[in-house]
């Protein structure tokens, strides 16, 4: 052969999926709870969606073109950041905070820690946060002309009656995206099928939330109860589509598991005990910071290691 | 007890369809016939022959040159050629042998055998020694060897390993439908050696008629068993199908004797056979000729030494211009730059694809995902372990199991991020082997 054919070391194939492609997906899995926020809310959830999420591609395309680094916007991951951080903005908010929102959580979350793969918590949540602590009255005002009252959670908190129904379908008060119940589910359906996310992580994190309200909620065993904190919030949101997040999860299978059970416990000590009704972001956050810690206490067994010997096979 | 399956592992497309129901056919060689001394694990052959002898098919033209080593035959008649190094299918020099075939095909004269029930243990091994028989599936580790266990009372099972797991690969397949009563026959043989064991087909379920047949066949035999395994990649790696047959677990510094198990594949199986109760040395076996690359996929039966471009003008040539040419599997086989190497005792197949996945998609970065983690039939983390290599720690490598890897490659297939999870971690476990050595 004149011509020689290249070689690589094995394995010669690879599976289709790629990163852009489950970032795609997760874009199309939160699509559903998009579509709801904005016929609930009207135009002004579809302007700030498009504004987080133009601003967190664009952010991190002048970052990557500014430090004369490899262009990675196509892999689709700025705008899930941008996405997930629009839906979690109430509709009212004026039209520069889901800009500063973006950036923040582009440029200061995730490129300067290096970019894709290496930043420790969540961009979205934690631009989020940094929205919700420096314009707390902008991020809680919830009052539309379709709804003057309080969100389903907070009411609950202040012991007024509230609708499972209208929780579940998301025609009420909240922020963009994380009325309707099940939209969220919808979408994390289409994820779970893919298997692109498990019920791990989601799992635990809302079995264990349970267990904790029935525990300390203060009402014991109450349907009308457990069924609004399950509905209501950021929590199916946070569950599925945050707590998931591959970047600032757990690796290991035990470490998932561990990781669940932790955003579980916090997010019920803040939504019980905390000021606020919300509890899911702070909670995904403290979560992201444990997760160096769970992956070494985590380690799998190798297959055929007996397990005794383990202490010794580190040495 | 039995799993049938294993943790982990991946379903990649199989590519069996192209060669899976096409008979197998022999292919004469015409070219020159090279014998790489090294075809096996241990010690290479050492030549017994020289520049100008005339050799017979059958007779021994390299023998072995310690315990750990076995000797090698020429398949055809002719002409030694010449003796010097050659370059392998593996990409790396082997000293060979060069002989002209001289197309008469002479045998010589076979020697007269006493029924196999007449002979003794130790009979039967020499036999199998004497054959150069080696694992065909990829190892190549001398099958006498493995027959030797220091408690070979303790042998409870010799799993027959007709998973063949790999993709595109079909020539266990032909084999266990075409010649049932040489791989029967010859596992029996193997049962035979060890007091206490028992035959265990390891079938996987994607091949229903092959299990189906040996059910029937082994009915009446109540120290074989057949065993439906769940189809999945890598089942046929030795630790998974023990795993998978007994439920019994072992790492990488133990062997499957450790278990009580003995493991030998399809090819390797009948080739006992032949050396044990017919006298024929190593000669042969199955060799797929596949990949959307190639005109007329097909298996064959080839004599050891023959080129592989010969096999590849017996199945019509290219069809398409192939992107990758690949001794063995797609997952665990070598790519090759030249098609001008000689097949040996373990080369399985020829796989020519039109594309090539690998250089398409350059690596980027981890996200993290924790598929490879999922995947990782050894229950290891590739993604720490490429970490580990990529910042040259190897105290972390080795502390969190990177020598157990068996390179079955789905952590690689899988990632998105398209990391060469596999390739760096194999490269540390060269390193870390050869240091071991050193020491």
């Amino acid at each position: 052969m004149a011509e020689m054919m290249k070689v690589s070391s094995n394995p010669h194939f690879r599976s289709k999926v790629t990163t852009a492609n489950i970032m795609m997906w997760v874009i199309i899995a939160l699509l559903p709870a998009a579509g709801v926020g904005i016929y609930t809310f009207g135009v002004d959830a579809l302007i700030i969606l498009v504004l987080s999420v133009a601003s967190a591609v664009l952010t991190e395309y002048v970052y990557e073109l500014l430090m004369h680094k490899e262009i990675t916007i196509r892999d689709c991951s700025a705008a899930v950041t941008g996405l997930l951080l629009g839906l979690n903005l109430p509709s009212t908010v004026p039209w520069w905070l889901p800009i500063i929102g973006s950036v923040f959580a582009i440029l200061v979350v995730k490129m300067l820690f290096g970019g894709l793969g290496q930043n420790f918590m969540n961009p979205a949540l934690g631009g989020r946060c940094f929205l919700v602590i420096s314009f707390p009255a902008l991020m809680t005002n919830f009052v539309t002309d379709a709804f003057s009252g309080p969100t389903p959670l907070a009411a609950l908190k202040a012991g007024e009656n509230i609708s499972i129904m209208t929780m579940i379908t998301g025609i009420e008060a909240g922020t963009i995206g994380e009325t309707s119940m099940i939209a969220i589910v919808a979408g994390a359906c289409i994820l779970i099928l893919l298997g692109i996310i498990d019920l791990r992580i989601p799992g635990s994190y809302i079995v264990s939330f349970v267990l904790f309200l029935i525990l300390f909620g203060g009402h014991g065993v109450n349907g009308a109860y457990l069924s609004a904190h399950l509905a209501g919030g950021g929590l199916m949101l946070g569950a599925f589509f945050m707590a998931t997040d591959y970047v600032s999860s757990p690796i290991t299978s035990k470490g998932k598991y561990i990781y669940g059970v932790i955003l579980g416990i916090l997010t019920g000590i803040f939504r019980v005990f905390g000021s606020s009704a919300e509890g899911v972001s702070f909670a995904i956050i403290i979560g992201n910071l444990m997760v160096p810690l769970i992956e070494k206490f985590t380690l799998p067994r190798a297959f055929g290691i007996p397990k005794e010997s383990r202490k010794g096979a580190k040495a | 007890m039995a799993r049938l399956t294993f943790r982990g592992g991946i379903h990649p497309y199989e590519g069996k369809e192209l060669t899976k129901d096409k008979p197998i056919r022999t292919v004469m060689p015409k070219g020159d016939l090279v014998y790489p001394v090294s075809q096996h694990i241990g010690a290479p052959a050492t030549p017994i022959v020289a520049v100008g002898d005339h050799v017979l098919v059958g007779q021994k033209i390299a023998e072995a040159s310690g315990f750990v080593s076995a000797p090698i035959y020429a398949t055809v008649s002719g002409t030694v050629k010449a003796i010097e190094p050659r370059r392998l299918a593996t990409g790396g020099m082997c000293n060979s042998i060069i002989v002209e075939n001289d197309g008469a095909y002479t045998e010589v004269e076979w020697p007269k055998m006493k029924p196999v029930e007449q002979m003794t243990t130790q009979e039967k091994i020499d036999l199998v020694r004497e054959a150069g028989v080696v694992g065909m599936g990829g190892a190549g580790f001398p099958t006498a060897v493995k027959f030797q266990p220091k408690e070979p009372d303790r042998i409870e099972y010799v799993i027959a390993n007709c998973s063949e797991c790999e993709p595109y690969l079909t020539s266990d397949y032909r084999r266990m439908v075409e010649e049932p009563e040489l791989l029967l026959n010859g596992l029996k043989i193997a049962v035979s050696l060890f007091p206490n064991a028992r035959g265990i087909l390891a079938i996987e379920d994607n091949k229903p008629d092959c299990i189906a047949k040996y059910r029937e066949l082994t009915q009446n035999d109540d120290r074989i068993m057949v065993k439906a395994l769940r189809t999945k990649y890598p089942e046929g790696a030795e630790r998974m199908l023990i795993y998978a047959c007994t439920g019994r677990e072992i790492n990488s510094s133990m062997l499957p004797a450790d278990a009580g198990c003995i493991v030998d594949n399809v090819d390797t199986l009948c080739a006992v056979y032949r050396a044990v109760a017919e006298g024929r040395p190593l000669m042969e076996r199955i060799v797929t000729i596949t990949g959307d690359a190639v005109a007329d996929p097909c298996n064959y039966k080839v004599r050891i030494g023959t080129n592989y471009r010969e096999l590849l003008d017996a199945s019509g040539g290219f069809v398409r211009e192939p992107a990758k040419i690949i001794s063995g599997g797609p997952m665990m086989g070598f790519a090759v730059f030249d098609l001008d190497v000689p097949t040996t005792k373990t080369a399985s197949a020829l796989t020519c694809l039109t594309r090539d996945a690998v250089s398409e998609m350059a690596p980027s970065a981890c996200i993290n995902c924790a598929k490879c983690v999922d995947v990782c039939p050894e229950g290891l983390i590739p993604k720490n372990l490429a970490d580990a290599v990529e910042h040259g720690e190897d105290a972390r490598f080795l502390a969190e199991y990177g020598m157990e890897c068996c390179e079955c490659g789905c952590c690689s297939y899988i990632c998105p991020a398209r990391r060469q999870l596999t390739q760096l971690i194999k490269g540390m476990r060269k390193i870390q082997l050869a240091n071991r050595k050193k020491k």
